[in-house]
This record gives C-alpha cells, sequence and structure tokens, in this order.
C-alpha cells in the first residue's frame, strides 16, 4: 500500500483503523422488510441518543412554480396526526427533557429528536406515527405559511449577502433546480396551500424512500427491535423515489454578476463552477476535491491562497468550499475579500496569479501530507459527537452513498494523491463556466449618506 | 390516544435516569487547580482554559486590546512566526481555539494523546511567549476592522450593541470586545502586551479537562502549559456592572422588509433564593422554545415571526432577562404587544400543573444530556468554576429545579415581570410603534 508507506510515524498510528470492508467499530446497518434502511451509532458514554429519520426527497424535486414545497411540508410535519395535536409532538419531546426540530435541503428532509436513552421508544413511535398519519389543520396551514414567509424574510430578504448567494445559484445553474432557493422563491410561496403539501407527503413519504439513524446509548439488538416495532408495519408505497432532475449542459461561458447594497460592509469576491459529487463506489474524484479545498484555503496561514493573497496583505479572507454530498453534480467555490487598500480588480488579478501558479506548480508535499495529518486526527475528534457522525451516515445514504461508501471515506480521503489534486485542480479552476461575483457596498458618496440616515436615531441610546 | 401517549410519557418521567459523571477535583504539582472527568474510550483529551475577566479587563480607552491579544496568540511565539506555529499545530493534527469573551478568555484545546505532550508544549509557547509580530498584529487588525465594519450593517450586531450600551453603560459590558473602528487603529504593540498581562495569569485561570487522561499526567500537563504565566494579572477583576436600563422602545432606523426585535429587563442572580423559580418562569414564558407561551401566541397561532425567545443572561458580574426575535415591519407592534401582554398575564394567575411538570421534566431531563462528549463536558467544568459552582453541583442542580412551586413561580414573576420595565430595541422600519425614552 502506496499510502501507509507515506506516511510519518504519527500518521501510522493514527491510521490503525478498520479496513475497508469492515464496519467501523459501533456502526450497524440493517433494512426492514418495508424498505426502511437503517443505521445504528453506538455511544455508550452518556444516556443520550438521537434519532433521525431522513426521507430522500428534497426542494431540487419540486415542480417548477411550486418552490418551497418541501421546506413547508417540512414545518406542516408538526401539526399532528391522528394521535397527536398540533405542536403535540414537541412539546412532548420537551417535556421529556428532549429537543427536537427539522431541515430541509436541496435532497433531502430530515426530523431528528435527541432525548434520554430511555424515552427512545417514545419519540420512534411518534416519528413512525407521522410518517404515515399525518394532518394539517384548517388554521395552522394558514398561519405556517405565514411563518415560512417570515422565516424566509429573517434569513433571506434581510441580508444581501443570502439574497446574492440565491441569485449567484440561479445564475450557476442554467437547467438543474439547485438553481432554485430550498426555502422558495416568495411569490411561489406565497400560493402554497395544504394541498399541496398533502400531495407532496403523499407521494413521497415512505419507509422505502427513508432513511433511520439511532446514535447513542442504545445498543444495535435494541434499535432494530424497537424499528421493527414501530416502523415495520408501515406499509410501503410506490413510485416515491425521485425521478431523475434536468441536468446541466456543458457550461462554456464565463458569468459575472455585481450587486451593490448599503447593507454590505466591505466588498467579498466570490468564484464558483460545477463540480461531480460523491457517488456510491466513485468518490475518489470528490476526495480530491475536497483535499483541494483544504489546500487552497483551509488554513488561516499556510494554505496556497493565504500564503500568496492574505500574508501579503491583498485579501482580508480566503475561502474554499466544497461539499460532495449531493445527488447531483454540486459546486467549487472560492471567496475572498480584499485587503485594506488593494482595490477589487487587483485582488481578483492576485486570486487568478495564485491559482495559475498553483496549476503549474501543483501541491506542496509537506502541506499536503500536514493537511493529510489533519484529516486523520478529524477522524479521532470526530468520535467525540454521536450527533456529528449521525448527520455524516444520514446525509450519505440521502443522497444515494452507501453505508460502506461512508465508512470508506476517510480512508479515501488519505489516499489522495499529488496527482489526484492536479487533476482535480484542472477540473475546477482551469475550465470555463465559471460564475464570479462580487457584492459591494454602496458607492462610497452613498454610503455616507446611508450611515448618516441611521445616526440620529441611534445616537439616542449613548 | 393522545390521552393514552400522555400517560405514557409521565409514567416515563419518573425512571429518568441518572448517570452522575465522576468529576476529579486536582491539585498540579505546581499548585494549579482543575476538575477533570476521565474517559479513555476515544484517544485525545479536551480541555478548556478560562481566564476570568475576559475582554472586560480591557484598559480605559484600549476597548478591543485584549481581543486582539487573543487572536495573535496562535499568530507566531517563541523562535516560531505565525507560518512556522501554524505549521507545527497542523503537523501534529491538534487543535486550539483562543476566544476573547466579557467574562473569560476561554482556550478550548483538543490534544491526541499520541503526541500530547508536543501540542501542550506548543500551547505554552502560545500563552507565555507570544511575540505579537508587526506583520502579524497589522494583519490581524485589519480582519478585526473588518468584523467591526460587518456588525456596523447587521442589524442583529446593531441591536445587541444598543442594548449592551443601554443596558450597562460605561461598563465593558456596555461595548463590544471587538472595540471600535478607532480604538482598535490606536492599538500598539505595547497595548497587547499589556492586555496579556491584564488577563494571563495563574491567579485567574480555571482548568477543565475531559478524556483520555488521568490525572497525575493531567497535573503534569497543566503546570507545562500554565506554569510559565506571571503568578497574578496586573488589575484586579472587573467590578460589579450597574444596570442602567429602564422600560421603554428604542427606534433605530433599517432598511429592512423586517424589525429585529432585542428585549431587555433586570433580572436576578443565581445567588437569588427564587433564581430557579424564575429558570422555570422562564422556560414557561419564552425560553423553551416550541413549548413556550411566547412561541405558542406568536408564531403558532399568528405567524407573526419565525421564531421568538427569552432566556436569563447570567453573566458573572451582572444579570437582565432578555429575550429577541425578528418580525414583518407591519407586524412588529402586534408582536410586541403580544409580549408585552404575555409579560403581564404571567404573574396574575398560577401556572398549570401540566405547564410545570412539563418545565421541570425539561430542565431536569435535559441536563444530563450535555454531557455527551469531551469536548462538551471540559466547556461546561471551566464555566462552572468561572461562575463559582461547586462540583456537586452536577448532582444537586436538579433537586433544586424539582422543588419549584407553582406558588414560587407566581411570587418572581410578580416581583421581576413587569412590561413597563422592558426595554425594546427596534432595528428596522416598523409601523404603528413609537420611540419613547
Amino acid at each position: 500500500m502506496n499510502i501507509l508507506m507515506r506516511l510519518s510515524p504519527l500518521a501510522l498510528a493514527l491510521a490503525a483503523t478498520p479496513s475497508l470492508a469492515e464496519m467501523p467499530k459501533g456502526i450497524s446497518h440493517f433494512k426492514l422488510d418495508n424498505g426502511l434502511e437503517a443505521v445504528v451509532i453506538e455511544d455508550h458514554r452518556a444516556p443520550v441518543v438521537v434519532q433521525m429519520v431522513w426521507y430522500k426527497i428534497g426542494s431540487a424535486d419540486e415542480q417548477p412554480g411550486k418552490s418551497g414545497i418541501a421546506h413547508y411540508l417540512e414545518h406542516l410535519m408538526f401539526k399532528g396526526t391522528d394521535k397527536l395535536g398540533p405542536g403535540e409532538l414537541s412539546k412532548t419531546v420537551t417535556a421529556n427533557g428532549g429537543m427536537d426540530n427539522a431541515f430541509t435541503s436541496y435532497d433531502y428532509t430530515a426530523y431528528f429528536q435527541r432525548i434520554a436513552a430511555d424515552r427512545l421508544p417514545l419519540v420512534m413511535e411518534m416519528e413512525a406515527d407521522r410518517m404515515q398519519n399525518l394532518r394539517i389543520g384548517e388554521d395552522d396551514w394558514q398561519a405556517e405559511r405565514q411563518v415560512v414567509l417570515e422565516e424566509r424574510s429573517q434569513r433571506t430578504d434581510s441580508d444581501p449577502g443570502a439574497q446574492f448567494a440565491e441569485e449567484r445559484s440561479a445564475v450557476q445553474f442554467y437547467n438543474h433546480p439547485y438553481g432554485r432557493p430550498v426555502i422558495g422563491w416568495r411569490q411561489e410561496m406565497e400560493g402554497l396551500t395544504r394541498d399541496d403539501a398533502i400531495a407532496w407527503y403523499d407521494a413521497h413519504y415512505a419507509p422505502n424512500d427513508a432513511v433511520l439513524i439511532i446514535a447513542g446509548d442504545v445498543t444495535a439488538e435494541k434499535a432494530k427491535e424497537l424499528a421493527e416495532q414501530f416502523y415495520g408495519p408501515i406499509p410501503p408505497k410506490e413510485n416515491t423515489t425521485r425521478k431523475p432532475r434536468p441536468q446541466e449542459p456543458e457550461q462554456r461561458a464565463d458569468r459575472r454578476i455585481e450587486r451593490s447594497d448599503p447593507r454590505v460592509a466591505q466588498p467579498v469576491l466570490t468564484r464558483s463552477i460545477l463540480a461531480p459529487e460523491r457517488n456510491a463506489g466513485e468518490q475518489k474524484q470528490a476526495a480530491a476535491l475536497s483535499v483541494l479545498a483544504e489546500l487552497l484555503a483551509g488554513s488561516a496561514q499556510t494554505s496556497v491562497l493565504a500564503r500568496d493573497l492574505v500574508l501579503t496583505g491583498k485579501a482580508l479572507y480566503v475561502d474554499a468550499r466544497y461539499d460532495g454530498l449531493t445527488v447531483d453534480p454540486t459546486t467549487f467555490g472560492i471567496s475572498l475579500v480584499p485587503g485594506p487598500g488593494i482595490s477589487n480588480a487587483d485582488a481578483e488579478a492576485a486570486l487568478d496569479a495564485a491559482l495559475t501558479k498553483f496549476l503549474e506548480d501543483g501541491p506542496d508535499a509537506a502541506q499536503l501530507e500536514r493537511v493529510k495529518t489533519q484529516i486523520r486526527a478529524s477522524r479521532i475528534y470526530a468520535q467525540d459527537s454521536a450527533h456529528g457522525r449521525a448527520y455524516d451516515y444520514g446525509q450519505g445514504l440521502s443522497v444515494g452513498l452507501t453505508v460502506e461508501d461512508v465508512n470508506d471515506w476517510p480512508d479515501i480521503l488519505g489516499a489522495v494523491t499529488a496527482d489526484d489534486i492536479r487533476a482535480a485542480a484542472q477540473l475546477v479552476l482551469a475550465r470555463p463556466g465559471s460564475v464570479t461575483g462580487w457584492l459591494l457596498p454602496e458607492p462610497a458618496a452613498d454610503q455616507a449618506q446611508a450611515a448618516t440616515a441611521t445616526l440620529p436615531a441611534a445616537e439616542d441610546v449613548q | 390516544m393522545i390521552r393514552a401517549l400522555a400517560t405514557f410519557v409521565f409514567v416515563a418521567l419518573a425512571a429518568l435516569p441518572v448517570r452522575a459523571i465522576e468529576i476529579q477535583e486536582i491539585t498540579s504539582p505546581g499548585g494549579i487547580k482543575a476538575w477533570l472527568v476521565e474517559d479513555h474510550s476515544i484517544p485525545f483529551t479536551a480541555l478548556s482554559l478560562m481566564f476570568k475577566g475576559g475582554a472586560s479587563l480591557d484598559a480605559p480607552e484600549k476597548r478591543g486590546a485584549i481581543n486582539l491579544m487573543t487572536a495573535l496568540l496562535e499568530e507566531g511565539s517563541a523562535q516560531m512566526d505565525s507560518v512556522a506555529y501554524a505549521e507545527a499545530i497542523e503537523a501534529l493534527g491538534a487543535s486550539n481555539r483562543f476566544d476573547a469573551g466579557d467574562d473569560a478568555l476561554t482556550v478550548s484545546a483538543r490534544l491526541l494523546t499520541e503526541n500530547r505532550d508536543a501540542a501542550a508544549d506548543l500551547l505554552r509557547q502560545a500563552l507565555t511567549e507570544p511575540r505579537f509580530d508587526q506583520d502579524a498584529v497589522e494583519r490581524v487588525r485589519a480582519q478585526v476592522q473588518s468584523v467591526i465594519r460587518n456588525e456596523d450593517t447587521d442589524p442583529n450586531s446593531i441591536a445587541s450593541k444598543a442594548m449592551a450600551k443601554l443596558s450597562w453603560g460605561d461598563h465593558p459590558y456596555g461595548s463590544s470586545v471587538n472595540g471600535t473602528a478607532e480604538t482598535v487603529a490606536a492599538l500598539t504593540r505595547d497595548d497587547l502586551i499589556d492586555a496579556k498581562n491584564r488577563v494571563l495569569a495563574r491567579d485567574r485561570v480555571v482548568v477543565a479537562a475531559s478524556g483520555d487522561i488521568n490525572a497525575e499526567q493531567l497535573g503534569q500537563l497543566i503546570d507545562k502549559i500554565l506554569g510559565g504565566l506571571p503568578e497574578k494579572g496586573s488589575v484586579p477583576l472587573p467590578e460589579q456592572a450597574k444596570l442602567q436600563l429602564t422600560g421603554g422602545v428604542t427606534l433605530i432606523d433599517w432598511d429592512s422588509p423586517q424589525t429585529v426585535v432585542s428585549f431587555a429587563q433586570p433580572g436576578l442572580p443565581m445567588s437569588d433564593p427564587d433564581y430557579f423559580a424564575a429558570f422555570v418562569a422562564d422556560h414557561i414564558l419564552g425560553g423553551g422554545g416550541f413549548a413556550s407561551r411566547l412561541m405558542d401566541e406568536i408564531r403558532d397561532k399568528r405567524g407573526l415571526t419565525y421564531g421568538v425567545g427569552t432566556g436569563l443572561s447570567n453573566a458573572v458580574y451582572g444579570e437582565t432577562w432578555v429575550g429577541g426575535m425578528a418580525s414583518a415591519n407591519e407586524k412588529t407592534a402586534e408582536a410586541v404587544d403580544l409580549i408585552k401582554q404575555e409579560w403581564d398575564r404571567f404573574g396574575e394567575s398560577l401556572v398549570t400543573d401540566k405547564e410545570l411538570n412539563e418545565a421541570k421534566t425539561y430542565l431536569t431531563g435535559e441536563y444530563p444530556l450535555r454531557f455527551n462528549g469531551n469536548g462538551k463536558i471540559a466547556g461546561i467544568l471551566a464555566g462552572m468554576q468561572l461562575i463559582g459552582l461547586p462540583a456537586d453541583y452536577v448532582n444537586t442542580r436538579n433537586a433544586k429545579i424539582e422543588a419549584v412551586t407553582a406558588e414560587d413561580v407566581q411570587r418572581v414573576a410578580k416581583r421581576l415581570l413587569h412590561s413597563d420595565q422592558i426595554r425594546f430595541v427596534l432595528v428596522g422600519r416598523p409601523q404603528g410603534i413609537a420611540a419613547s425614552n
């Protein structure tokens, strides 16, 4: 094995983990007859358990014109069943010392509770109940639509950075629904109804398209027994599996967008390009992209862009982002804030020069080794949070990976070579089709005006 | 069937699992006290160091010095410049986080068992021999200035800064730990050295560790990390802050579809005999998330907000009862009125048995769940020492909550919860609501 030979003695010790085919310690996996797939992550250090149910359906599966329905339904899932009144599930969890919540993304919708281990049957009973018996009252759906609109106001419309990210995505994706915001476009959200929500629920919420994760102070045997008891009786549905989404054509043109807003404090550059995602049995390219992001900007002092741009004063901050846990191709992105006295054009030119140099030189061997050491250390630190590992498996299985793919990921990251990184860099740094966005403050004069406009009111507080 | 499920819930409550965590109180050979929870199942140790006083020890006119100094601890020390130091940490897979807060300068470190001594040596170096190289100072100063600029255009930061000023005036709690553009611009290298001497000293550190380490090893480790620090801080710890808050509405104009609402009124110290009654009251009123009265009235019934919440804010040198939400400009007045109504209604009658029981089962049931992981345990144990709680608090705390009666809750509500004492800071363009003194 070439990988092991290149590791330092420390790294060798850290790499003493199970070989690829074995299940990591404390992880087990089973499937019920109705198709519900489950992963159990044992951690007996504290009497706590986390239950998560992930449905393999998200905003990217919505029909055009109905954006936001996946997230709106997520909210309505708390409005009760035949057995539970509106809000009663959360109140019951809270009354038992636990907490619960839910979240929606492009590719999945997930519900979770964190609670004392002996209450696991209770939360499993309630989660299984709303997998098949959701009821939404007349008043509830209208008030909740206001809540999601307020959520949009709070998260997106009050934040020019979030608004700009929404528009950048719309420009990035010509054809794929990843170009639409998860929360939905406001005018479409305003038209969503209970019937839309119920149709979505009936079509997609079924055990055969869900993933159950139980993490914490429970044995694999007990978790399986409880899963059989509560989820086993739920019949599978037909035709629930998401349909293939419209895919991106080849993108040939670089695009640029720009927006000024008085609420922006300083210019921010973001550049992104389509990139491949993690796929079952095929994660090597995604691993190389993950390591590439670390090499470029993972450290504020030693990364490629930190050395070339931040230490030299050309940028205040740099960042590189890649997350391959998606169903369809995702993006690789870089962002920066220009340094004091550096024009936006000079900052961008310095970024271009640094990336060109990296494409020519490839990764520095010592830096690559340090990044890999950190990856191996992260694997140890990750064991400190059963909740965190529940996310890894839930998200992985929801986007079509297998348990083995999730298990193998740290090893695949560790096996990335300098040549893999060069190839990944060519893929995301040297091709056309990028979207470059500048989010800018108002021009100087307007900015001064905007600042004074807020002062009189603010003065009475001082 | 709702009843049946509820019955099951309450039967189960009687058997709450209490798996006491074992806290060892140790003193190092060098005389430094520490709390330890041993757990050898994962080969690393989480270490939390909290230096009392934190950024509140800033010298007058030097606001932001301790924050900037803290950010520079990982930017070069002893023979290593910023890059060499970062490379050394990365090569060990270690992780140190430095954070300057109102009540403490906190160091959160994770050390792999494999190379614990080497990682500890780098942490020692950062705390005892920081270089404050000019290029690093200028770079990090520019980053802090950028944070300050961002805060000035963020409605939540604008609201919290205004509320801090209204609450605490000239006490350090009244301003941001980051300082202002002007104070940060004026800081010199000597100011940073002075800032370090104010806060990084053995007489003001509390220590907690959790993970793959025993008492003897921890004693040696903390002597190594902290032994080289001065024995005493150069200035006394901060004084008690005097609350200056008055009831009323402060409006700050901000062009946004929503108004950010921050509200606060006087609180009570943990030493107050009614503290736990207030803690239970807060949960029922607004602290309990989806279970609270405010969430029910304002979000669930009317859809006026995505979220509203309250909490007892107990800092070391002062305390308030606070809350926050965001609401559409045209609905803010209605939402604010509902907060006032619920505030005043609270003491008018006893909370129901159901509310009281559910609050208690949540507050007592949630507590042991917090101790799930080395990092979390170390942070909690250091925080307890910072505010002066004894180690056996983890075993006595729930009994204090259990003892609270509906009459206790009503008494403390009548004493403290009066809507005319609430100061609302509104950042936005709310309709139908006027500023007052």
